[in-house]
């Protein structure tokens, strides 16, 4: 599990010389309305780990490969992995989505639509979002039995956001439905961050006011069709924290905290991701010194 | 169905070299609000800005602009008397807005100070 998103890091290190340098914002859970820049290509690995009250410590690894396949128009694949401690470590699927912006400018509040295809399975404990009945003890099943639970489903979600005044608002509403069987479930998450400095100074700095980024995340499950609302449903707060460390470089870390008796005490969230600049210009010999081409 | 599938990726691709052709154009200047465009930059007498914005044009801009800012592949020179001639305001207005259907990307996930000292930047360089 961790070797695999090792490695996908240090392949991202290796085309340093393609870096970009936008920070991301700080959240593991929430959307907002920033789509990737076209052409250029971020993989991070993200980490979730708990424990829930009669199950063993779990670290559940996504590794996020996003493109930008249009300005307004961004794409993303997840391989999810887990390891339980005195289980074991095993592969526990993928996940296909894209994002579209409908609307070409900025406004005060910018939706996107979010349409995801998973194929994961019941031992699938990246926590990448909370919808419906999903509650702590579902964690603590053993991967042995869990792992036979195919869960192909189908997630959509209505993505809100805003800029004001250097912070970001977003607001996320989650479905999701399996594909085969089960009523459509619902859940949402809220955010919001700010730069700890607005003004760029003139220095290069790398551990600096500016290159970080401090928010919080709220996100929880409301239940499914049948039973729409907070009953019997997890919900979690999540203070996070992101530092642009070097180049195109960010490692972002999150304690989370359950806010019910149906969530797990603790989250603890780390991910580290590397944005690659115009990924296609890596393969094309004729991509340098083009200047005025376009005057 | 598939008669529609195909009818929309045919326009698709009768529409993908339309688009191409208008980037770089300057197009965008039209869509720019009056209030937008006269808009005065309120770093304009800050000795540091354009320092500051050209460390944020290398990270942010330079992957698609190029290093030089004089473009690379389809990607519009900056080094332009359109460019040059743009107000504050209206290159302000394009970093937040960005030019979506043409490849340009919203920078509005940076703070408004600092797309202040990217244009601070931009106006600077030579032609």
């Amino acid at each position: 599990m961790f070797r695999l998103s090792f490695a996908s890091f240090l392949l991202c290190c290796m085309f340093s010389s393609a870096v970009a340098g936008a920070q991301e914002l700080p959240y593991f859970v929430t959307y907002s309305h920033h789509m990737e820049e076209p052409g250029s290509l971020e993989v991070e690995a993200k980490t979730s780990s708990g424990q829930p009250q009669d199950g063993d410590v779990f670290y559940g690894t996504s590794t996020e490969i996003e493109y930008g396949t249009r300005a307004w128009w961004t794409s993303e694949l997840y391989l999810d992995s887990q390891g339980t401690v005195d289980e074991s470590t095993i592969f526990t699927g993928f996940r296909l989505e894209n994002r579209i912006r409908p609307l070409m400018r900025e406004h005060a509040v910018n939706p996107v639509v979010y349409v995801e295809f998973e194929d994961i399975n019941g031992a699938n404990k990246s926590l990448l979002e909370v919808v419906g009945h999903d509650v702590a003890a579902d964690l603590a099943e053993d991967n042995r039995t869990a792992r036979m639970t195919k869960e192909r489903e189908v997630e959509l979600k209505l993505i809100l956001s805003s800029n004001v005044k250097g912070w970001n608002v977003s607001e996320n509403v989650i479905g999701e439905k399996n594909i085969t069987h089960a009523p459509w479930e619902f859940g949402y998450a809220l955010a919001a961050s700010r730069p700890l400095r607005m003004k760029a100074s003139s220095k290069e700095c790398h551990f600096c006011a500016e290159t970080m980024q401090v928010g919080a995340e709220m996100y929880g499950g409301l239940g499914d069709v049948a039973s729409l609302g907070t009953h019997n449903t997890s919900h979690y707060f999540a203070p996070t924290l992101n530092w642009a460390m070097f180049n195109a470089a960010t490692l972002t870390v999150s304690p989370g905290f359950g806010l019910n008796d149906h969530s797990l005490s603790h989250v603890y969230r780390l991910g580290v991701s590397y944005e690659i600049g115009q990924l296609s210009r890596l393969f094309r010999a004729d991509s340098r010194n083009v200047e005025g081409t376009a005057r | 169905m598939k008669r529609i599938s195909l009818a929309c990726s045919l326009l698709a691709l009768l529409m993908a070299p339309l688009l191409m052709a208008s980037v770089g154009t300057g197009q965008w200047l039209k869509h720019v609000p009056e209030k937008d465009r006269v808009r005065s930059n309120p770093l304009a007498h800050d000795s540091d800005a354009t320092a500051a914005g050209a460390k944020l044009f290398h990270s942010d801009c330079a992957p698609c602009h190029g290093a030089d800012a004089a473009g690379r592949g389809s990607r519009p020179t900056l080094r332009s008397e359109r460019v040059r001639r743009a107000t504050d305001g209206e290159l302000e207005w394009l970093l937040r807005n960005g030019n979506l259907a043409h490849g340009m990307p919203s920078w509005s996930r940076l703070p408004e100070v600092q797309r202040w000292q990217i244009v601070r930047y931009v106006h600077a360089l030579p032609i």
